[in-house]
């Protein structure tokens, strides 16, 4: 049995992330890109039949979550923290930080760095760095999350 | 059909999501922190999926329409301002402070985990405040590209 985030699984589950993104294009002709999806949920003006469009997708992700955590119980850990005002706080700049960037790691990431996007080149080095600097304050200047 | 293969792909994508690493929050903080005590592992998953991405984009596009829609509807923008940069740093903080991204946090709510639930809410949010205090940069996306191109 394969062990979720070994490094084979996560070349084998980054390929079946791949896969998912280029059937996308190919059945769809669209790119998979996960925040902006979920954000026509909520935007206002989103048709009804665009709105089931997107939350089909979105019903999806939630059901092979299930299926991945009935299969291998520790890749679904939850979150890394109780803490409700990270948690909320954290949500809230995801949300409008990929908005306001167009995308987020699978958008700008899987797909955009495939695509050879320039845009999605900088996002990507953008939010790593950023991701990074913030990991390194917070476990090596503040010595962990309160 | 296109509905169902919506559905298919989200499936796929998160069985993807949840076998590479990327829905344990520790995991991804492990990797973000190449100060530290890093964790190369998911590397790996964005290795995978963008080789394999790029060669499906590649045999994708070379055909006159997708299977399943009229036309291909790709972001065409080129442009790099000040929302792409400052949109993804935001991103990234949220990314380090939490270890979740969008899609891995939508597939975790198959934890049941209450805190999950917060974070998805908080990003809900997020995404509508920034369409309340942002207006779109100009020139402006295409509607398609602007929801699903990004």
């Amino acid at each position: 049995m394969i062990e979720p985030g070994s490094i084979p699984a996560a070349a084998m589950g980054g390929g079946l992330i791949g896969l998912a993104a280029a059937l996308m294009l190919a059945l769809n002709g669209r790119v998979l890109g996960v925040s902006g999806i979920a954000a026509g949920m909520v935007a206002a003006g989103t048709p009804l039949s665009d709105r089931a469009f997107r939350g089909l997708f979105l019903v999806g992700v939630v059901l092979g979550g299930l299926a991945i955590g009935a299969l291998f119980p520790q890749a679904m850990p939850g979150a890394i923290t109780s803490n409700h005002l990270v948690l909320g706080v954290a949500g809230l700049v995801v949300g409008f930080g990929t908005r306001l960037g167009g995308g987020c790691t699978s958008g700008h990431g899987v797909c955009g760095l495939a695509r050879l996007s320039t845009r999605s080149l900088v996002a990507t080095g953008t939010f790593m760095v950023t991701g990074i600097l913030t990991v390194f304050i917070i476990r090596h200047v503040l010595g962990g999350l309160p | 059909m296109r509905y169902l293969a919506n559905l298919l792909l989200g499936v796929l994508f998160a069985i993807g999501l949840g076998i590479s690493g990327m829905t344990q929050p520790a995991k991804v903080l492990g990797f973000l922190d190449v100060f530290g005590a890093w964790d190369p592992a998911l590397m790996f998953v964005m290795g995978g999926a963008v080789v394999v991405n790029f060669v499906g984009f590649r045999l994708a596009v070379g055909r006159p329409h997708p299977l399943l829609a009229a036309r291909f509807d790709l972001p065409t923008r080129r442009d790099l301002d000040w929302q792409l940069v400052t949109g993804a740093a935001l991103f990234g903080v949220g990314w380090g402070l939490a270890g979740f991204c969008p899609g891995p946090a939508l597939a975790a709510l198959a934890s049941g985990s209450a805190d999950v639930m917060l974070f998805v809410a908080a990003m809900f949010v997020g995404f509508v405040l920034k369409d309340l205090l942002v207006r779109p940069a100009a020139p402006a996306l295409p509607p398609a590209g602007a929801a699903l191109g990004s």
